[in-house]
């Protein structure tokens, strides 16, 4: 479904700002792939969402998805393909608009904006269906602007945004680290249930291990721009926390090591 | 100092006002909209009035001529959008070029001279030739009236228009830029179409505002932005009294029409109490700059370091 090759992101090259977010980086995911990934701060996570949903073209490498090279393509035109969430609540959807024009709007997600009238009627029985099974009252608010709800309300619709059209790719940034410890729970478990009823392709980034252990099927860890882990399958099913932390404590130690020598 | 003497004025002041007020409507499409403050309009609007006025001498009917200056608006607007997306100058930058620009064109367009008049008495009124004026400072009833009607109908067609899906794109693009990314939408484009709207309905105001002074004036536009903001902001006052936040599109649309009319009325006001019209700009600047502080200040008063340290001082922080 997903085939990332061998791809490479500097930013600001040549000045003393230049950093290597992703460094030679390959992914291929399955279709109906659930993938959490976790790993340090800065350890080009979410750049490599970035690159998979086009805010900023690669250096160097391809990516494919569902069979299309979409390497040269921009995030609008991506966009057909590729549901995001983020990680901050604010982002995903637009604070000045009714949350029945929000989803209107990712309903025509990668289509030709028309002058034909937005929300339609039988639109907006499908919202509200939709919104209902969020369970929190939000169908009942159509006309609202999305502006007065909370985060994790605007989290939630951001998420039913992102696969109203049922996206080829799921990408979901930190998309509970804003929340509450029982939205973000609730939320997840929406993404959860969303994933499984659509059997979308989803990459999920955490800092939460307990979560990135209990959620998909596969689990990649990354650091300085690598995929240093990548467990699937029965393995992942009896991954252990402290397995996972020793894991990382390995990685970030062997960086304390390197920082050390550069330092001396 | 008569106060009848301000009546009279008064008509004249609500024609003014809602020709004006259609030309704040246009900004209004940048700067709430789009939230882009686009300074191209003091030179699209001169545009709209020079392009009006050299088509009617010419010989075109004063309508058509008005509809030929809406695409010059929009070519304006276009301008000014490409310099801010294709070659990434900031918008503000961008507005300032293409109005500095136009400064030359426009010249161009009147023969280089600095004004140019077309006399009602050779060109007749609209509704004495089927060709002639639509609005005119000697027919100010019949100027209120089909000035009225013209800012309906494009209040109507801007209503429609942003409830469709592309309009609504727009609408997406000026709220959260990064969210209409992630739904496919062309920002850039969205910007551009929205720019180019904008300086067409300035453009369309400038043309009417010279058919009702019969001259065309290349620095008529200057202060346009001002004058633009300045009806927007009182026009939201006043909605916000009438509908609280609820008004929907069209009203707010209609009550910066409104704010257009309410501007010029004040001005003439001040201007009756013989205050010398060389401090108009300074009066209007200062009435813009302190309604577009009040919503920044309400809440500092809110929450401000100096009252968080004065209710420390009292005690009352720790209750
Ligand atoms: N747009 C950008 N411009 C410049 N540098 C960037 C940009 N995006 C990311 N970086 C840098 O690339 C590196 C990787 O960042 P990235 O955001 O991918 O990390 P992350 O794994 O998501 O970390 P976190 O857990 O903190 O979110 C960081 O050093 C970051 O500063
Ligand atoms: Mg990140």
């Amino acid at each position: 479904m997903l085939k990332v090759r061998n791809i490479s992101k500097t930013f600001n090259p040549g000045t003393i700002n230049e950093k290597k977010a992703i460094d030679g980086l390959n992914l291929s995911l399955k279709e109906g792939d659930f993938v959490t990934v976790i790993g340090g701060n800065g350890a080009g996570k979410s750049s490599l969402l970035n690159a998979v949903a086009g805010v900023w073209p690669v250096d160097s490498g391809s990516i494919e998805l569902a069979g299309e090279d979409i390497t040269g393509l921009p995030e609008y035109k991506r966009a057909k393909l590729i549901g995001r969430v983020f990680q901050d609540p604010m982002m995903g959807t637009a604070p000045d608009m009714w949350i029945e024009e929000n989803l209107a709007i990712a309903m025509r997600r990668g289509e030709k904006r028309t002058l034909k009238w937005m929300v339609t009627k039988q639109d907006r029985e499908l919202y509200r269906e939709r919104l209902s099974e969020l369970g929190l009252g939000l169908e009942d608010r159509l006309q609202v602007k999305v502006g007065l709800l909370s985060g994790g309300q605007r989290q939630a619709l951001t998420l039913l945004m992102a696969t109203l059209k049922s996206p080829k790719l799921l990408l979901l940034d930190e998309h509970t680290a804003a929340l509450d410890p029982a939205t973000a729970a609730k939320v997840l478990e929406l993404s959860d249930s969303v994933v499984e009823r659509n059997n979308l392709t989803t990459l999920m980034i955490t800092h939460n291990m307990t979560d990135a252990i209990r959620h998909g099927n596969r689990l990649i860890m990354m650091n300085a721009g690598h995929i240093i882990l990548d467990i699937e399958g029965e393995e992942k099913r009896h991954l252990t926390k402290k397995e996972l932390l020793d894991k990382f404590a390995e990685v970030a130690g062997h960086q304390e090591e390197t920082d050390a020598v550069l330092l001396s | 100092m008569n106060f009848l003497n301000l009546l009279s004025r008064m008509p004249s002041a609500c024609a003014q006002g809602i020709l004006w007020g259609l030309m704040a409507l246009g900004v209004y499409i940048t700067f709430r909209v789009l939230d882009i403050a686009d300074l191209s309009v003091d030179g699209t609007f001169a545009t709209g009035g020079a392009v009006t006025v050299m088509l009617i001498i010419a010989g075109f009917p004063a309508w058509l001529a008005l509809l030929i200056a809406i695409l010059a608006g929009i070519a304006a607007g276009l301008c000014t959008g490409l310099l801010h997306t294709k070659l990434g100058i900031p918008a503000i930058l961008s507005g300032i070029l293409t109005q500095f620009a136009l400064y030359s064109v426009n010249l161009h367009i009147m023969g280089m001279k600095a004004n140019q008049t077309a006399s009602l008495k050779k060109y007749g009124m609209i509704f004495e030739n089927g060709k002639g004026f639509l609005v005119s400072s000697r027919y100010i009833p019949a100027a209120i009236g089909v000035g009225f009607a013209i800012a309906c109908i494009v209040i109507f067609i801007l209503y429609r228009y942003f409830g469709t899906e592309q309009g609504s794109a727009i609408r997406a693009t000026g709220s959260n830029a990064a969210m209409a990314s992630a739904q496919g939408i062309n920002i850039n484009n969205m910007k551009v179409l929205g720019l180019s709207i904008s300086n067409g309905i300035v453009a369309l105001s400038g043309g009417l505002m010279t058919q009702f002074q019969g001259t065309a004036d290349v620095n008529i536009g200057r202060g346009a932005i001002v004058i633009g903001l300045a009806s927007i902001i009182i026009g939201e006052v006043f909605c916000d009294i009438f509908f609280r936040k609820g008004a929907n599109f069209a009203v707010r649309m209609t009550f910066v029409i409104f704010g257009g009319v309410l501007y010029y009325v004040a001005m003439t006001v001040i201007l009756w109490l013989k205050m010398d019209p060389n401090d108009l700009k300074l009066f209007t600047a200062i009435i813009v700059a302190i309604f577009l502080a009040v919503p920044y200040l309400k809440n500092q008063a809110k929450t401000s370091f100096g009252r968080a340290a004065k209710m420390a001082a009292n005690g009352k922080g720790e209750k």
